[in-house]
């Protein structure tokens, strides 16, 4: 079955196309019968695959599956492939894709099940994840951008799903523009790395690498200008802006594109180019620092932030910083270790949430929540298991992803990057728990009405939350770091032939335990206070905000970064987009086309001065085409 | 009689047909001129065919001439219906495909 | 005899473009298409000859001469306008005439030997009946199809 890996992202395109053009004749039953199979059925090859390449025989080599489907661009010398690849890297993004993509799936027959464009739905979820798979399979750059533009326009549809509401429909937009400026930057990159290597598919990019023939500067040029990419896509500084909107879609898409998939396509591109951003140092050292930044940064907006999915939203932000920082300071596999545990609490998380307002009735403000802890059995506890895991917990996977990122920084002698990390994770642990105790204790600031429709979302979708959350708590306990015993983090072991541009990381058994004892510390000392500011004394934030009201305001409305990119970028543009209309669309062109129409009928009417309609004339005429035809056959 | 003469005669007729057509503002002589054309034509033909010492041009000729005569008989019926519409036969009036 | 003939055929034609009256015009028509049946009788062609002066001085003119009886015209035409157009016409003649001229000289200048039946009726009616036969029938078809379109072309309307 392996040998057919290739198959894996046909099965989700196969189910698009059906659902495409027969969705309007299919019943729902058989909706949600088919797109989750199709999303299965990618799993099962992949893991097929997976397993096929994960054989101990083939430790020396880069064990990877290749298939060329088809000649693609064939200019001159230059040749693009239609390349699938499988090699560890992919396998790991496969799995999490496709495994996290089922279990959304199965979960959105709960949640989508009274919309009224359900197939739609799964039509464009089975969509993205064909191009999820084709981003993370390419065996080359420029189908990776393919991929990489398709996950774009499906979260632009997916977002502004519900586009009858205008905030729906201008998310949806701005999420594909501030993309496309960040897709630019990609595209400039791919054209230097092009025209100086005359390739892009990943072996010979590589290859080349090894041999020397970039010089630095143009790999950083290059790495930079993916990397600018990368921020659009994984939402960090400063292409971020799109994200907190993009909460207006439909909860599942949140979980699936906006936590799991689409927005950790950034760091598996770094990732993949692991070789080119060692090779630059200072391009790694801006990925390390704008991911640090972020982390922090995005982790105080969400400190204030009273919708539970934005908070969500910033989270997410932040914690892809976690991941970008592990990859800027060489630490890829770690990096990629918590992109794949972030998966699982991320979308259990959003998904938790999901049912949060489903049993709200879509009430998402938690200030109108509070003491759903027994009504939400279910739902309770796993939102909690996310929580901690994300706060970095010991003995949970987050905590051993985090942890893995920070020791690396430390190792790597980036000591203020780690303390940022730190401080990030801190806050952290503060606003995740602060989210957990207005929505889930204390007092209930719901309605009545509310009150009423109160009850656990039905099965299809708490199953999805406790699969997730299994696996919240176990997908840590293959990467254990080094301090319970070398050669446990099967994680890393299996990346290496990929990772060839990781960086070493040797510390000494006493610090790495030190190391890992503070990161718990700061996790529980988040927690706590969380307690302290939301429990115990409930008049502590008012009384923080007000004795620093500029502060408080700066962060509730998120450093009026919106607001600075609208009067700087955005409105210019728009007025001078509307100059361009009205001083030349309009007369110029639009007077072109009506010009020569004029032009025509002005020439018609005086041709049709011939036809007089008298006999005479005509033979006049036709006496003259006789002239001129018999001149031209004499002479 | 040399052939040329013959083709020459020919194209005298045709082109005095022609002027005929051009200067007559009445139907009944342009179709008379009409027919002088054809005439001319038909003279042609038999000069060539005795030119060429082939039949073929005579037969031509007697499938011009009949069909000629159909064509007479028709194109009179015509002008005989523009008399019963508009009371003349001034072809300068006939124009109602103008423009 | 050629040039006897050619010249009756040349002036009643004139005679032709210069008289108003319908009615001589049609006289002259006959004597021009009875002189071009004498010419095909020079040129070897009897029965084409003798079809000639039958079916177009006989029929064809008789019907021109019936329907100018039908259609009494004596109103005078009103002057011409845009005389420019007669002058346009003839010079457009010219050039036609002179560009057939240069074609004709390129024609060989004596006639070919013919067979001693050349233009015989037999001769004529062996080919029509074997080589052109279909377009013999067609033909015929297209005659009835004249009558009948000219007949009911040409009825009395009845009167509501």
């Amino acid at each position: 079955m392996s040998e057919y890996f290739w198959l894996i992202p046909l099965f989700p395109a196969a189910s698009t196309f059906i659902l495409v053009i027969f969705g309007r004749w299919l019943p729902k039953k058989y909706v949600s019968f088919q797109a989750p199979l199709a999303v299965l059925l990618s799993f099962i090859f992949g893991l097929a695959a997976f397993f096929k390449i994960s054989r101990p025989g083939l430790e020396h080599e880069v064990a990877s599956l290749s298939q060329t489907l088809f000649p693609w661009i064939h200019s001159g010398n230059f040749q693009i492939d239609f390349t699938l690849r499988f090699d560890p890297l992919t396998a790991v993004m496969v799995l999490v894709v496709t495994g996290v993509g089922f279990i959304i799936h199965v979960y959105s027959i709960g949640y989508m099940a009274e919309d009224r464009s359900y197939t739609r739905y799964f039509a464009l979820l089975n969509l993205f994840t064909f191009a999820m798979l084709l981003l993370v399979m390419a065996g080359n750059m420029v189908l990776m951008f393919v991929g990489w533009e398709g996950v774009g326009l499906c979260s632009y549809l997916l977002i502004g799903f519900w586009f009858e509401k205008p905030a729906a429909a201008s998310a949806g937009k701005k999420a594909f523009i501030v993309n496309r400026i960040g897709d630019a930057a990609f595209l400039l990159g791919l054209f230097f790395l092009i025209f100086n290597l005359k390739t892009a598919s990943f072996p010979e990019i590589n290859q080349a690498l090894l041999e020397g023939k970039i010089s630095p500067a143009l790999a950083t040029l290059i790495a930079l200008l993916f990397f600018v990419g990368a921020t659009g896509k994984s939402a960090q500084i400063p292409l971020y802006v799109w994200l907190p909107d993009a909460m207006e879609g439909p909860t599942p898409v949140s979980a699936l594109i906006h936590a799991a998939t689409m927005v950790t396509a950034g760091v598996y591109m770094v990732s993949r180019l692991n070789l080119l951003y060692s090779y630059s140092g200072v391009a790694a050292d801006v990925v390390a620092v704008i991911g640090a930044l972020t982390a922090f940064y995005a982790g105080t907006i969400a400190l204030t932030q009273f919708d539970i999915k934005r908070v969500l939203a910033y989270s997410t932000i932040s914690q892809i910083g976690y991941m970008f920082l592990g990859c800027g300071v060489g630490a890829y596999a770690a990096g990629m270790f918590h992109l794949y545990t972030h998966a699982f609490f991320k979308s259990l998380l959003f998904l938790a949430a999901g049912s949060v307002m489903h049993a709200l009735s879509g009430e998402l403000d938690m200030r109108r929540m509070g003491g759903l802890k027994k009504y939400l059995p279910i739902t309770y506890p796993t939102f909690l298991i996310g929580a901690i895991t994300i706060a970095g917990v010991p003995f949970f996977s987050g905590f051993f992803s985090k942890d893995a990122i920070l020791t690396h920084c430390y190792a790597q002698g980036k000591y203020f990057l780690w303390l940022l990390g730190l401080c990030g994770a801190i806050i952290t642990a503060f606003y995740m728990f602060r989210l957990i105790f207005l929505t889930f204790h204390g007092e209930e600031r719901f309605s009545a009405e509310v009150r009423h429709h109160l009850h656990e979302s039905p099965a299809v979708m708490t199953i999805p939350l406790i699969v997730l959350a299994f696996f919240s708590i176990v997908a840590g306990y293959i990467g254990l770091p080094v301090v319970f015993g070398h050669g446990l983090n099967l994680f890393d072991h299996f990346l290496e032939p990929v990772l060839k541009g990781a960086a070493e990381a040797h510390l000494s058994l006493r610090t790495e335990w030190l190391l890992i004892i503070i990161s718990s510390l700061i996790a529980l000392a988040g927690i706590g206070l969380a307690y302290l500011f939301y429990q115990k004394s409930p008049h502590l934030p008012h009384l923080l905000a007000s004795k620093f009201p500029d502060l408080y305001r700066l962060l509730y409305n998120k450093y009026y970064v919106d607001e600075i990119y609208e009067a700087a970028f955005v409105n210019p543009l728009v007025k001078g987009s509307e100059a361009v209309y009205y001083n030349f669309d309009l007369p110029v062109i639009n007077g072109a086309v009506n010009g020569s129409a004029r032009t025509m009928n002005f020439f018609g009417r005086i041709l049709s001065l011939i036809q007089t309609g008298l006999i005479r004339d005509y033979a006049l005429i036709f006496i003259l085409g006789v002239a001129i035809i018999l001149g031209l056959v004499v002479f | 009689m040399s052939p040329l003469a013959f083709f020459i005669l020919s194209l005298v007729l045709f082109s005095l047909g022609t002027l005929a057509f051009l200067v007559k503002r009445d139907l009944i002589t342009q179709f008379m001129a009409i027919e002088i054309m054809l005439n001319a034509a038909n003279l042609a033909m038999i000069a060539a065919s005795r030119l060429m010492a082939s039949l073929d041009g005579q037969i031509v000729v007697f499938f011009v001439i009949t069909v000629a005569a159909a064509e007479a008989a028709v194109g009179l019926a015509i002008i005989l219906l523009i008399y019963r519409q508009k009371k003349n036969i001034r072809s300068e009036e006939i124009n109602l495909l103008k423009g | 005899m050629f040039y006897l003939l050619a010249i009756i055929s040349v002036v009643s034609v004139v005679a032709m473009i210069f008289t108003r009256h319908q009615a001589y015009n049609a006289l002259l028509l006959a004597v021009a298409f009875t002189s071009m049946g004498g010419l095909f009788a020079l040129l070897k062609a009897p029965f084409i000859a003798t079809v000639q002066i039958i079916i177009y001085a006989g029929a064809i003119m008789v019907l021109f001469i019936f329907v100018i009886m039908m259609i009494d015209l004596k109103q005078p035409f009103p002057p011409l306008k845009r005389k420019w157009v007669l002058a346009f016409g003839a010079f457009l003649m010219a050039i036609i005439f002179l560009e057939l001229i240069l074609v004709i000289r390129t024609l060989p200048g004596t006639n070919s030997a013919a067979a001693p039946d050349f233009g015989h009726p037999a001769a004529l009616g062996r080919l029509l009946f074997s080589r052109y036969l279909y377009a013999f029938e067609i033909t015929s078809i297209l005659i009835v199809v004249a009558i009948v379109g000219s007949l009911y072309l040409a009825r009395r309307k009845e009167k509501k």
